[in-house]
């Protein structure tokens, strides 16, 4: 694969000095006024009083159970979107038939979709007098207002991402690796993990980061379908609503924290994974 | 062989995390209560001092607060519930409407209400700018914040408060509309819900809130530097309490509902701020009873007036909120 | 061969046409029967997760009837909660192509310390928690802010709160773009005496563009349905700075469900719509590049 050379050379065969220190303040303080002011509050309206009322935060039960099932919930809805985003990539850049374009724009649904609707739409298909509702009710299965409804609606939310980062690098890489691994006799299963898995890394790496980052954060749709039960149904942003609600600011920045905290250990392990192999 | 590993991992992960979240579910006899947000600090003593009870040993709740509407939605769209609570009585009725509640349960001694609380105005601490009743509401340069009506059924209360105190005061009730039309101009910001509009002032946004009685004493038990004041002219806030079909006449779900009406039980609702309804509690001679106190039931009841003021399309407030835009627009 | 339906099957039915072709028509149809199992296993997926719910939605608002939806779709409120949104969302999805570009530029072609950090942390806006967004933002840009800047329930807090949540889009869009151009073009463009900006407008723009559009077009997307932060920094004040996902909470909050459901799919329509056009656009993008 190839990259990119970083450094004043690879800037840009002519750019001026000028051109690239201003570039980069620019870049730098956007985000700086959009992103790194706003992340850092959060770490300091957190420890604004002190270590002792965040360490009693993270030890309560609430908190600890909202950890709990947004963690469980993430490690449902991940996994099952990055195996149907690799075989959903694979399908549409290496195979032919009808109706690519429109697959290709349903997958990209969920992006259009606000949380509120999403909550409405599964409250109409799963509720009491929904489509299913019914036939739930009198089997006993409980999905709406239990976790099944939860993982259902953080897997729509955080479905495209894998499929989205995968397409454009196998489109990149083409087939020829494969072709010549399946000449030299390597069985189906043998060429997908040792030759296309491997050149499709960065996509699903960045498919998954992306995706994890979704699950946690996902509040309006959760929220409407998760009944908000104490100590049973609420993920961590549920929680830091409810923490916010009852005047605990300490309580409801201490759990944004803790999300904030999940998602940069995940963002970067795979960073330093990825780019530990693609070679120093 | 590390996209391997991550696979394998990822697989062991999901299926870990469903092992435990089946295994969770199987949640055993519980009695499950569905509340409005701002009870939650009274029932987190309410609860433990009934399971101190005879009829209370042993019996494991679930809990769920939220904003009134939403649980009340929650509750027919089938969230499971054995006694449900909420901030005002339509959310109620439409438990009833869907069968999930029998329409007989208001008609116990206190209509089916529990608690009791007014409208009043919510200030900063030591009241600097000497707001005393609603006619300071629209001076000029006064800012007043209040949660739109249309996403928050709470609001609505605030709304009637401030109408029905015009007409005991002898106005009319083209007047008295007037007088919603003057206070909106002077609302700043409309928040989603109760509990952020009293955020926002807590931010430091407006000069006067409307709120509730027992939503300001909340926020001065936590702490928070506000005041209130209690119109002469405001009305009685009553919220509904009920035990659900499925939980059945008997049981630890009626034991509970029988239990909030004891002097016991009322007298930790006041010390949360809220109006008991049973006579004789202590602590209940703090709050001050206003001169011209009405309810919703000599404004019209809650469905005469949620289709003139608060219908989407056409009513008072809809109006008025059109009114502003038209003149706020360039 | 096993026909067993796996991802790895369908690479290796992929690379059939490198060996001697096995009898056409079985090969045609052994690439059709695995394809269309693929297809409809991934069409099963997306029903089930997304399709189904959607079309509940539809469908609840389809009850109320063409003349009601109208009503509702067009009465005041809704239109002007609809033009916020538009408007914001453009706005927004304007200036994440523009700044969005020049921050992956910066951080793929450019080195400066703390690089990694900077690169880790543009996926922060989706694991944060709306509510957590519009929280800070008012700390930092509301009354109490340290910067005396107040642009609390004004519109233009409506625009920071979505330029935060949309920021990793064209960002995360472009990135591996440029990550994998080849510089010799712009090298020789250099040598031959064009300067820095017109290397980059002529030769590296085009190659972008793609990238940059879907992006900013995902970012437009998310930005109309954008609720939780905006909400606590917008002050929700119907026709000034209340935007449609609120207005469709107020439906519902009304009891208008269907009504609530009929917005959700006008705005369903329109952010489709723009998808639609950017499905157009990158097809149109990769024309040049290879077979469909």
């Amino acid at each position: 694969m190839r990259r990119s050379r970083s450094g004043p050379a690879a800037l840009g065969a002519g750019g001026s000095r000028a051109g690239k220190y201003g570039l980069r303040t620019i870049a730098l303080s956007y985000l700086a006024l959009i992103l790194v002011l706003p992340v850092g509050m959060v770490f300091y309206r957190t420890f604004e009083n002190g270590l002792q009322p965040v360490l009693q935060a993270l030890v309560d039960p609430l908190t600890l159970h909202a950890l709990y099932l947004t963690v469980a919930i993430a490690a449902i809805a991940v996994p099952l979107n990055t195996l149907f985003g690799v075989f959903c990539a694979l399908l549409m850049v290496r195979r032919r038939f009808l109706g690519k374009s429109i697959l290709s724009v349903l997958i990209d649904l969920p992006f259009a979709v606000s949380p509120v609707v999403v909550g409405l739409s599964l409250v109409l298909v799963y509720g009491r007098t929904g489509w299913l509702g019914g036939w739930l009710a009198e089997n006993g299965v409980r999905v709406i207002f239990a976790w099944p409804s939860m993982v259902l609606a953080t897997i729509f939310v955080s479905l495209p991402f894998v499929v989205r980062e995968v397409v454009p690098v196998l489109q990149e890489i083409g087939v020829d690796q494969d072709q010549a691994a399946h000449t030299l006799g390597a069985t189906p299963w043998q060429t997908f993990w040792r030759v296309t898995l491997p050149a499709i890394r960065s996509g699903v790496t960045y498919g998954v980061i992306l995706t994890t980052a979704r699950a946690l954060g996902e509040f309006g749709a959760v929220s409407v379908v998760s009944g908000k039960i104490a100590g049973r149904t609420s993920t961590l942003t549920v929680h830091v609503e409810e923490r916010f609600q009852q005047f605990d600011l300490v309580g409801a920045y201490t759990s944004s924290l803790l999300l904030a905290v999940i998602a940069l250990v995940i963002v970067l392990s795979m960073t330093v994974l990825r780019s530990k192999e693609v070679g120093a | 062989m590390r996209m391997r590993i991550g696979a394998l991992a990822l697989a062991l992960a999901a299926v870990a995390a469903l092992a435990t979240l089946v295994a969770g579910a199987g949640a055993g006899s519980t009695v499950v209560l569905v509340s409005y947000s701002t009870p939650r600090e009274a029932y987190a003593e309410l609860i433990p001092a009934f399971q101190q009870t005879d009829a209370g040993v042993g019996v494991a709740f679930s809990e769920s607060y939220g904003s009134s509407g939403e649980q009340s939605r929650a509750v027919d769209a089938g969230l499971p519930a054995d006694v449900v609570t909420f901030s005002l009585t339509p959310d109620m009725t439409r438990l009833v409407e869907a069968g999930l509640v029998d329409k007989t349960w208001d008609q116990n001694e206190f209509d089916g209400f529990v608690t009791k609380s007014v409208v009043v105005l919510v200030v900063r601490e030591g009241n600097p700018m000497g707001i005393i009743g609603w006619a300071d509401l629209t001076k000029p340069g006064v800012e007043v914040i209040e949660p739109n009506p249309f996403t928050s059924g709470g609001a609505k209360w605030n709304i009637m408060a401030a109408y029905g105190a015009q007409l005991k005061q002898g106005k009319t009730e083209e007047q008295a509309r007037t007088y919603l039309a003057d206070l909106f101009k002077n609302v700043p910001v409309q928040d989603k819900s109760a509990r952020e509009a009293l955020q926002t002032f807590i931010g430091g946004k407006g000069d006067v809130l409307l709120s509730y009685e027992n939503e300001a004493i909340a926020a001065q038990q936590a702490g928070e530097a506000v005041d209130y004041v209690v119109p002469a002219e405001t009305i009685l806030i009553e919220n509904p309490l009920a035990v659900t079909v499925d939980a059945g006449a008997s049981g630890p779900a009626k034991a509970l509902y029988d239990y909030l009406y004891t002097p016991e039980a009322q007298a930790i609702f006041v010390s949360k701020g809220y109006r008991p309804v049973v006579e004789g509690v202590t602590g209940a001679d703090q709050f001050s009873t206003p001169t011209k106190l009405f309810t919703i039931a000599d404004l019209g009841g809650w469905g005469t007036v949620n289709k003139d003021f608060f219908d989407p399309s056409g009513s008072v407030m809809a109006t008025i909120e059109q009114g502003l835009g038209i003149s706020t627009q360039q | 061969m096993a026909s067993v339906p796996s991802s790895s099957s369908l690479v290796a039915a992929g690379t059939v046409a490198a060996r001697p072709a096995p009898p056409k028509v079985l090969r045609r149809m052994k690439v059709r029967r695995s394809t269309w199992l693929g297809v409809g296993l991934v069409t099963l997926y997306l029903s089930v997760i997304v399709l189904i719910p959607l079309a509940a939605v539809i469908w609840h608002a389809a009850e109320l009837g063409p003349a009601a939806i109208w009503r509702v779709v067009s009465s005041p409120d809704t239109r002007a909660a609809l033009q916020l949104s538009l408007m914001a969302s453009v706005v927004v999805a304007a200036i994440n192509a523009v700044v969005g570009t020049i921050t992956a530029w910066v951080l793929v072609r450019d080195s400066f310390p703390g690089k990694t950090i900077v690169n880790a942390l543009i996926d922060l806006p989706f694991a944060l928690p709306t509510i957590v967004a519009g929280l800070t933002l008012l700390a930092l840009y509301g009354p109490n802010g340290p910067f005396g800047v107040n642009l609390a329930y004004t519109r233009a807090a409506v625009m920071v709160a979505l330029l935060f949540v949309t920021l990793p889009f064209v960002v995360r869009s472009v990135q591996p773009v440029l990550i994998e151009l080849e510089q010799d073009v712009e090298e020789a463009a250099s040598a031959l005496g064009a300067r820095g900006f017109t290397v980059f407008r002529r030769v590296v723009l085009p190659s972008l563009l793609p990238a940059i559009i879907s992006g900013a077009g995902l970012s437009f997307a998310r930005a109309i349905g954008e609720f939780g932060s905006v909400v606590l920094i917008s002050g929700n004040i119907p026709f000034k700075t209340q935007i449609a996902p609120v207005r469709i909470f107020a439906l519902v909050e009304s009891g208008d469900s269907a009504g609530a459901a009929a917005l959700a799919v006008v705005l369903l329509l329109i952010s489709l719509g723009v998808l639609l056009a950017l499905a157009f656009v990158q097809r149109w993008g990769r024309r040049g590049d290879e077979e469909e």
